[in-house]
């Protein structure tokens, strides 16, 4: 009984949500692979070795690796997990894209974002928007999950000392091929792994009044993030979306300004431990969650909070 | 060519659902159910690439109780051609479903299948993907946009941190996110059309597959409430609150 975890990497460093993943692998208290694909990945592979808490590092390395291409990827990766009783990915894009696809493979159901493992069977996830919690249990021999990244601690990026073995890399599918790629660079945390975040909904009123939340940002270290009706109308990018549909996250302190708080907003962010509301609608649903609830004019009070924080 | 778009009869996503007593699964008898809005996403995109010339045929695919006839009729109202119910009161899972869709696609031979990238009442996120793995055929999973032009359909994908594009040999399955577009209103004209298109039902024993459950729900539970809060009268007290209570500044 062996963990394959499949990481996420740019092939130099580990993607973040990779040490989520690896943290829940842990708690199986089995021992604990992980297979980084690639094209010259061997750094990532070097810093997935000096995780802490894994057994041994899969590296295999080829052209058609380098994009992290679902079908290729996948291909590797059941090609691997014949020999393994769990697989898992994180509950990012690329796993969330990548795991069904294994499993179909494999002939196995897929558990997707796991928040809790309590047996190497028996999983916790959540269901209809977070508004109930599943608890499933899988029958088959290999076991294909996606960890959502926010339920777990991440595993020491460093403390490990795995071997790294190369493998063969499975040819690749020819079906697809990538095209390119825009990231949006952000001086900014990640939003996913973010210590805080503010985010603005459709209070805000434009993308110009979004500004309003960058000081605000940046005296707490935050990463930014943004309501379906701010994205839609334009006033942030699509990555910043928080919700049901966008990114979940669960830092320490959550500012939501101008959000009125629909339940597949809820879905993104109600794990978080302080949950503070700016809205000028005292009956706003984001009040029923919120630990400090401000009923006022946001452009108002906004600055002011951003002048009182040290 | 022809697109095929399974549909999924979910409950609506304005109602807040609540957790049975007993723990056995949410309570959805008398509840509002709607088609998935990823899957009317995917309904107005083959429709859309049909009223462009690019698609002869649209249909509409769903798998479930009778009751998924009206989902269908819905796919219809806003532009599919036909719709195809393949009818069980069996709890369906993802992969059940998948291999339900191959079977379909084996015998309608489509060149594409768009659908949503998730069902908003299991979250699972996984059908699409796994048919693209049992037909191996290419994936490109969270669309925001999709050209089709000489044999290959060219999407762009929302992925964490911004987008990423990728060209699909056909025939390729994609799934559909939020921004893909705006999906129409259904009118009453187009309701009454759709009343009169074909609308075959078959079963999974005529498909050959066996669509029993695989994974089992031990129990749903209700996720932990949060306490309850307290509003604070103004910044100042806001900003004592987060330094003195919370710790969090």
């Amino acid at each position: 009984m062996t963990v394959l975890v499949i990481a996420e990497h740019d092939n130099r460093a580990l993607n973040g949500a990779t040490l989520n993943a690896i943290a829940a692998a842990a708690t199986l208290a089995m021992p604990v692979h992980v297979l980084v694909a690639g094209a010259e990945a061997g750094a990532a592979a070097e810093a997935a070795a000096r995780v802490a808490g894994v057994d041994k590092v899969l590296l295999a390395q080829a052209p058609q690796l380098a994009d992290g291409l679902a079908e290729n990827l996948a291909a590797q990766a059941a090609a691997v997990a014949a020999g393994y009783s769990h697989v898992f990915l994180a509950a990012t894009a690329q796993g969330k894209g990548v795991a069904p696809r294994v499993a179909a493979l494999l002939d196995v159901a897929q558990v997707s974002d796991v928040i809790e493992v309590l047996a190497p069977d028996t999983f916790k996830r959540p269901i209809y928007a977070g508004n109930a919690i599943a608890t499933v249990k899988s029958g088959y021999p290999v076991i294909v999950a996606t960890i959502r990244p926010t339920a777990f601690d991440p595993a020491a990026a460093e403390g490990g000392n795995a071997a790294v073995e190369a493998i063969e890399a499975v040819a690749g599918a020819g079906l697809s091929r990538f095209v390119s790629r825009e990231i949006a660079v952000s001086e900014r945390p990640d939003l996913g792994s973010a210590r805080a975040v503010v985010s603005g909904g459709r209070g805000l009123g434009s993308a110009d009044n979004f500004k309003l939340l960058d000081p605000l940002a940046e005296k707490l270290g935050a990463a930014l993030g943004a309501s379906r009706a701010a994205v839609d109308a334009g006033y942030a990018p699509n990555d910043w979306q928080v919700g049901q549909t966008g990114k979940i996250v669960a830092p320490d302190l959550y500012v939501a300004v101008g959000i009125s708080g629909a339940i597949q907003h809820l879905a993104g962010m109600k794990d978080s431990k302080v949950i503070v509301a700016i809205n000028k609608d005292g009956d706003a649903p984001i009040f029923g969650v919120a630990d400090y609830g401000l009923v006022g004019d946001l452009f108002e009070a906004v600055p002011a909070l951003t002048s009182s924080l040290p | 060519m022809k697109v095929l778009v399974p549909v999924k009869r979910v409950v609506d996503y304005n109602v807040k659902v609540r957790v049975k007593s007993d723990q056995t699964g949410v309570d959805i008898a008398n509840v509002k159910m709607s088609m998935n809005p990823f899957d009317e996403i995917a309904v107005e995109e083959a429709t859309r690439l049909k009223e462009k010339g690019a698609v002869a045929e649209v249909v509409a695919v769903s798998c479930g109780v009778a009751q998924c006839q009206e989902t269908l009729r819905t796919a219809m109202a806003i532009g599919a051609d036909r719709g195809v119910l393949v009818q069980t009161d069996v709890e369906l899972q993802p992969l059940a479903v998948a291999k339900l869709l191959k079977a379909l696609v084996d015998k309608e031979q489509p060149q594409l299948v768009i659908l949503g990238k998730q069902a908003i009442d299991d979250d699972a996120n996984q059908t699409g993907q796994m048919l693209a793995a049992l037909l191996d055929w290419p994936q490109a999973t969270f669309a925001s946009k999709v050209e089709l032009a000489d044999g290959k359909v060219t999407v762009t994908r929302e992925v964490d941190g911004g987008l990423e594009t990728l060209t699909l040999k056909l025939p390729a399955i994609v799934t559909t996110d939020l921004r893909l577009n705006e999906p129409r209103y259904v009118t009453l004209p187009n309701i009454m059309k759709a009343k009169k298109k074909q609308l075959d039902t078959v079963t999974p024993q005529d498909l050959g597959v066996d669509p029993a459950p695989r994974l089992k729900t031990l129990k749903v539970s209700e996720p932990p409430a949060r306490k309850a809060g307290i509003k604070v009268a103004d910044v100042a007290a806001l900003v004592d609150k987060l330094k003195n209570e919370a710790k969090v500044v």
